[in-house]
């Protein structure tokens, strides 16, 4: 049967290269990295070269990486890291409306220990504004946290606009770039930014590696301690085989990237004029220029996104809701209703994350077989034909 | 201890939120690519600092210049005195 793989955001293949450079490190090469006999120090030396590579990807000064498990595990370190370490100046943050939860729910557990929280509204593009972002700013905040592109609906922030206004205040700058990190260019310098998460899992390295970008000014309280690893910011044996991987992903996505760009963004622009000519009653959401650009994402009028998944997959197509943790919790995404969709449109949301992979045949298999599904679906919905009204002008949380 | 005041550094370590040891082994790497005669200021807030700074110093045949106590953490100062360490 003909299939589509277009979920890439919530997981990438692990690439070949990538694999066969990480097999010495299970079992031949398997050294702690902090012994100090010649085992230990020949792991640690290809791991600081693998610390380069990501460096490179982002522009930045290797002594200004750190691993961690995940991107989630870097968004909390940014996070909590700068709160606890700038308390004494102030316990207010600032967070973006529409972050992943790893942001949001770290800024929920500071107010649990008398920090203060603000969530910054979006428009309904899910764009920040910057003279909101400088209005909401006090003498008490310390840190801003606004992801680099939104996973679920794909607009790309201001985030060196944003990054300069928090510049000016001497309030930390963080952005969870975990959704641009391969996909798109991503300079920490031109972004200006103090501190930025990304993963390895984006970009064809495994499952369980990430990284935190800091800006060597900027001081943060790690949140496990014990050992010299990752220079006492992170402790715990390093996962070396991750790390590697992550090092030669982030060479290859470097190299890579242009092409890349150029070959998804024609993909998504054939998915999305496809599906706009040959659907009726869909919404794209999020920013229709400002977005990554292998990223199309839609909500369809009257159908429950899990179910149009579940139809597609039958004709071997992989997409996702956009968000899996609401989507299981039977809630509507934080992320549709910050941009202002109403719950029963937000219900329908379906995500297409495309890679360098995919071919245009594939996006016409897609093509070929949605529109038969959404209607089958929509033939089954009660609320099939009710008038649905459109987004509101200006969203205020 | 020996506190002093408005010492110039040539070099400056923010360990500010970091742990031991880390006070001692990050000092040792940057006094690795100073010169002698050269002073190095270390930031940090860990308590130990006050015993373990000036013991390493004389181990390590480098001289403890002095501290200065700020609001939230500690300064060292400590002078090269030799170029291996």
């Amino acid at each position: 049967m003909k299939g589509a793989y277009l979920d890439h955001a919530s997981a990438t293949p692990v690439r070949k290269k990538v694999l066969e450079a990480m097999l010495p490190y299970f079992s031949e090469q398997f050294a702690n990295p902090s012994n100090v006999y010649d085992l230990g120090s020949k792991v640690k030396a290809v791991l600081e070269e693998a610390r380069i590579h990501v460096a490179n990807l982002i522009s930045a000064d290797p002594a200004e990486i750190v691993f961690t498990s995940s991107g989630a595990e870097a968004n909390n370190l940014a996070i909590k890291g700068v709160a606890f370490a700038r308390q004494k100046k102030g316990k207010h943050v600032i967070v973006s409306s529409i972050e992943h939860h790893s942001v949001l729910n770290s800024a929920r557990f500071l107010e649990r220990l008398d920090f203060e929280a603000s969530f910054l509204p979006v428009d309904k593009n899910g764009l920040i504004d910057p003279e909101r972002l400088a209005k909401a700013i006090r003498p008490e905040t310390i840190l801003v946290s606004v992801m680099h592109a939104n996973t679920e609906i794909g607009t790309i922030e201001p985030i060196s606009e944003l990054a300069s206004i928090c510049r000016e205040k001497d309030v930390a700058f963080h952005t969870d770039a975990v959704a641009s990190v391969g996909n798109t260019h991503v300079d920490v310098n031109a972004l200006n930014v103090d501190l930025l998460s990304l993963s390895g899992a984006s970009l064809g390295a495994p499952k369980g590696i990430g990284a935190l970008y800091f800006n060597k000014k900027v001081r943060l309280m790690p949140l496990i301690h014990g050992g010299i690893q990752e220079n006492g910011r992170r402790a715990g044996t390093e996962n070396v085989p991750g790390i590697i991987g992550f090092g030669k992903a982030a060479t290859l996505a470097k190299k890579e990237l242009p092409e890349k760009i150029n070959h998804v963004r024609k993909l998504r622009d054939r998915l999305v004029d496809g599906i706009i000519k040959n659907v009726e009653k869909v919404t794209y959401t999020g920013h229709p220029e400002k977005r990554l650009p292998g990223h199309a994402s839609f909500c369809f009028e009257a159908i429950e996104g899990e179910a149009l998944i579940f139809m597609l997959v039958q004709n071997g197509i992989y997409t996702n809701t956009g968000s899996a943790c609401a989507s299981k919790a039977l809630k509507t995404s934080p992320v549709l209703g910050a941009i202002g969709l109403r719950a029963d449109l937000a219900q329908g949301s379906t995500v297409f994350t495309i890679d360098a992979g995919n071919t245009e045949k594939e996006i016409d298999h897609v093509l070929e077989k949605l529109p038969a599904v959404v209607e089958r679906l929509r033939a089954l919905s009660p609320i099939w034909g009710k008038e649905i009204p459109e987004y509101e002008e200006d969203v205020c949380h | 201890m020996k506190f002093i005041k408005d010492q110039e550094p040539d070099e400056s370590l923010d360990l500010v939120c970091r742990m031991c040891p880390m006070h001692l082994l990050e000092p040792g790497d940057k006094l690795k690519c100073m010169k002698k005669g050269q002073v190095l200021e270390v930031m940090t807030d860990y308590d130990g600092a006050l015993e373990d700074i000036p013991d390493w110093c004389k181990k390590c045949g480098h001289e403890f210049i002095g501290m200065e106590e700020d609001d939230d953490y500690y300064k060292f100062y400590i002078k090269k005195k030799r170029d291996e360490t």
